[in-house]
């Protein structure tokens, strides 16, 4: 059991080390998360009478949109460099390269969310930062990277990769999204967390299938 | 290949069902009393809008089946009845919905509102759009087949989400099989709306072994094509126990 581990942190350190050497990935995400902010807020400065209304879709939309961009480069940049025959002819269970990939990319995209939530903050000048909600955040995202890195794989193998990589994940994470959503507005509206533990829930429960469900499916999306 | 007896019978209950069905709906069931009079012809979608959400639900719940038995057994007939089932389903889902916005005017004066269950109900129409954009991406049979049985697990997760989305949501569209209230119809539309249900999911499995069977006449086809195109002839195929005209039960 140690073994297998083992093995996820060595997926996990390799692409971490990979991407703190290139920067690709994350330059492209934080980039891309601005200039969406930066858009939204054009879209709807003058309009909005509340800022707070449209804070929670936003931030949403871009972590989501963001984080697309991430995942998609995943197991591109593995594909067409060759390394993801070598990452899956290693010895090893493929559902930990799955972890440690998943890992990998739940960290890039959280480490995004923590800094396009004080530009929000600063942008919107709505308070973004507590408690609540960094933790509903960090659970949207676990759902996020655990559907988007298998999809990721999937999507590497087939002819419109990056088009379809959204098409194909969206929908699925439909669930998280929108209690993800529901939830920030109310926390927003002053709502206690207690008051969204239904939504909670439905978050956890969603982060445990996806996550189930692609630990037994990986190794049919990477098999040749 | 020729017509089976079993599927000859099933097409023939159906042709006699689905007029039954419609009989009952627009004739034998009785007005909506609790009802303003201008919408009560309109209530009567329910006896085609519930049965075809229902079936909808039913075709993604074979796809899903079908996609597990894929990924286990590796054999092509699951995943024949995995795509043709969604196919079904998005046809369904569409009826779902069409049937829905017109009854949407006159009830709630509008063609469609962002409800939760109209926009979750919009989604799965997506999911399985999504399953064939995968499955038109990807080349090579087996692949297409592993993924897109991959992708057919995923895709119904939400599902249920749609069909809880009513009761957890504030929404405006009917809670109709809530055993607290006793359907919402009188005894006539039980009867009616039971025998709807009934003839979709009759309909369903009809369109499902005729689409299945289409299905494995064109995979014969193709291998055929593929043989005679590496230069085999007609000829060599038929004195072999491994001819793409065997049974289809692989």
């Amino acid at each position: 059991m140690s073994r297998y581990f083992h093995v996820i942190a060595a997926v996990l350190w390799k692409d971490v080390r990979t991407e703190l050497r290139t920067k690709e990935v994350f330059t492209s995400m934080v980039v891309f998360a601005a200039l969406a902010l930066l858009i939204f807020n054009f879209a709807f400065e003058l309009r909005i009478p509340n800022k707070s209304l449209v804070v929670p879709g936003i931030l949403w939309v871009t972590v989501a949109f963001a984080g697309v961009l991430g995942l998609g480069r995943a197991f591109i940049a593995e594909k067409d460099k060759g390394s993801l025959a070598g990452l899956l002819l290693a010895p090893v269970d493929r559902s930990a390269v799955y972890f440690g990939k998943m890992l990998a990319n739940l960290i890039f995209i959280l480490v995004v969310e923590i800094l396009i939530l004080p530009l929000i903050t600063v942008f919107f000048n709505v308070p973004l930062i507590t408690l609540p909600l960094l933790l509903i955040l960090l659970l949207g995202t676990i759902g996020f990277a655990a559907v988007g890195t298998i999809f990721s794989a999937l999507a590497v193998n087939t002819r419109a990769r990056e088009v379809l990589l959204p098409v194909l994940l969206f929908p699925v994470l439909l669930p998280v999204l929108v209690a993800g959503i529901r939830t920030t507005i109310g926390l927003l509206e002053g709502d206690p967390l207690s008051d969204h533990l239904n939504w909670l829930q439905l978050i956890a429960f969603f982060d445990l299938l996806y996550l189930v469900v692609a630990f037994l499916t990986f190794d049919y999306v990477v098999e040749e | 290949m020729k017509m089976s007896r079993a599927l000859a019978i099933l097409n023939g209950i159906t042709v006699v069902a689905v007029p039954f069905a419609i009989y009952m709906a627009l004739v034998q069931a009785p007005d909506a009393i609790n009802i303003v009079p201008e919408i009560r012809p309109a209530q009567r979608i329910i006896y085609f809008h519930v049965p075809s959400a229902w079936t909808s639900m039913l075709a993604f719940l074979v796809t899903f089946v079908s996609s597990i038995l894929y990924l286990r057994t590796n054999k092509l007939r699951w995943d024949i009845w995995a795509r043709c089932a969604a196919e079904i389903g998005i046809a369904f889902t569409l009826a779902a919905i069409i049937s829905g916005s017109i009854w949407a005017k006159p009830a709630w004066n509008t063609w469609w509102t962002w409800d939760p269950r109209l926009t979750t109900y919009t989604i799965v129409l997506l999911l399985y759009v999504a399953y064939f954009m995968l499955r038109s991406a990807i080349d090579e049979p087996g692949r297409r087949a592993r993924f897109a049985s991959v992708y057919g697990v995923f895709a119904f997760l939400s599902v249920p989400i749609t069909f809880m989305s009513i009761r957890w949501w504030k929404t405006i569209h009917p809670v109709i099989l809530d055993p607290t209230a006793d359907f919402g119809l009188g005894p006539g539309m039980t009867v009616a709306f039971i025998i709807g249900n009934i003839t979709f999911t009759i309909l369903f499995v009809t369109l499902m072994a005729n689409r299945v069977r289409l299905e494995w006449l064109s995979e014969r086809v193709a291998a055929l094509h593929d043989a005679l195109v590496e230069g085999d002839t007609l000829a060599d195929w038929q004195g072999e126990g491994v001819s793409p005209l065997a049974s289809p039960q692989a």
